[in-house]
């Protein structure tokens, strides 16, 4: 039978997939870059690096994916984590309720910074 | 989980620590915790840091400056090591969730085999993998000689 617990948890194993393929990307970009060769300019965290990086579209649409994929399977995972060490139900509702608040507060303070900067840069 | 209320866990955190009979597997689950708390830590202050480039290149290169320090980077290796290994190990843990690896249920003929030990190859091999991942990545971090 699947229960809202089970389908939490499949997306909990989806976000970790989309994670795997993003955040790989993204390691590539930025910690293989000299082995790779693409290393250019004054490196990967040089400012305007950055900004190329910031207002190129699939950049931007990656990072905005990455950062819900991850705040979902991160904060997920840390409430998997308190629920197993048998709390009250008071308690685990607190958990779940302060959880959702700071994954919505985080994404909408990263995702506000991603697009904000791409207009601007795009502008 | 709902379904598991009833059940008390009584090592708690303790649990994490001791693998008992349950072998290796349970100190690669205890590792995956720990590397994903880390992650999830250094994640959320990911996103403050980044998000200073919103306030143009005197504030983040003031930012960058101060995290340049060899501290941090070798913070970041750390959190690096982390990735390679939870991502690697939480491939693994997906395929067995979803039945791979598992081999086919059959009759317990003596000498037993469990599913865990007919896993236990994908363990080593994406660990193998891992560590691959981290000495590609250490050669970037500590740069190439001249560079």
């Amino acid at each position: 039978m699947r229960t809202r617990e089970s389908t939490f948890w499949t997306w909990h194993l989806l976000a970790g997939l989309v994670i795997l393929v993003v955040l790989g990307i993204h390691m590539f970009v930025m910690h293989l870059s000299k082995l790779l060769g693409t290393d250019i300019g004054k490196g990967v965290l040089d400012y305007y690096t950055v900004m190329w990086r910031s207002t190129n579209v699939s950049f931007a649409v990656m990072y905005v994916v990455l950062l819900g994929a991850a705040l979902y399977h991160g904060l997920y995972g840390l409430r998997t984590i308190l629920f197993e060490l048998t709390l009250s139900e008071r308690a685990e509702k607190i958990i779940s309720a302060l959880i959702v608040f700071a994954g919505i507060l985080l994404f909408v303070v990263g995702s506000y910074g991603t697009i904000a900067v791409y207009l601007r840069g795009t502008a | 989980m709902p379904e598991n209320k009833f059940l008390e866990n009584k090592l708690g955190l303790m649990g994490w620590v001791s693998g008992g009979r349950y072998g290796i597997e349970r100190y690669a689950y205890s590792l995956h915790r720990l590397t994903g708390l880390a992650i999830l830590a250094y994640f959320l202050l990911h996103i403050l840091v980044t998000t200073s480039r919103l306030f143009g290149q005197q504030v983040w290169e003031g930012v960058m400056g101060f995290l340049e320090s060899p501290a941090f980077k070798f913070g970041e290796f750390l959190v690096y090591l982390a990735f390679a290994y939870h991502a690697l190990n939480g491939l693994r843990l997906v395929l067995t969730e979803l039945g791979f690896f598992l081999g086919v249920p059959r009759q317990p003929v003596y000498p037993y085999t469990h599913s865990v030990r007919r896993q236990r190859p994908l363990l080593v091999v994406v660990m193998v993998v891992a560590a691959i991942v981290v000495l590609l990545g250490g050669y970037d971090f500590i740069g190439f000689p001249g560079k």
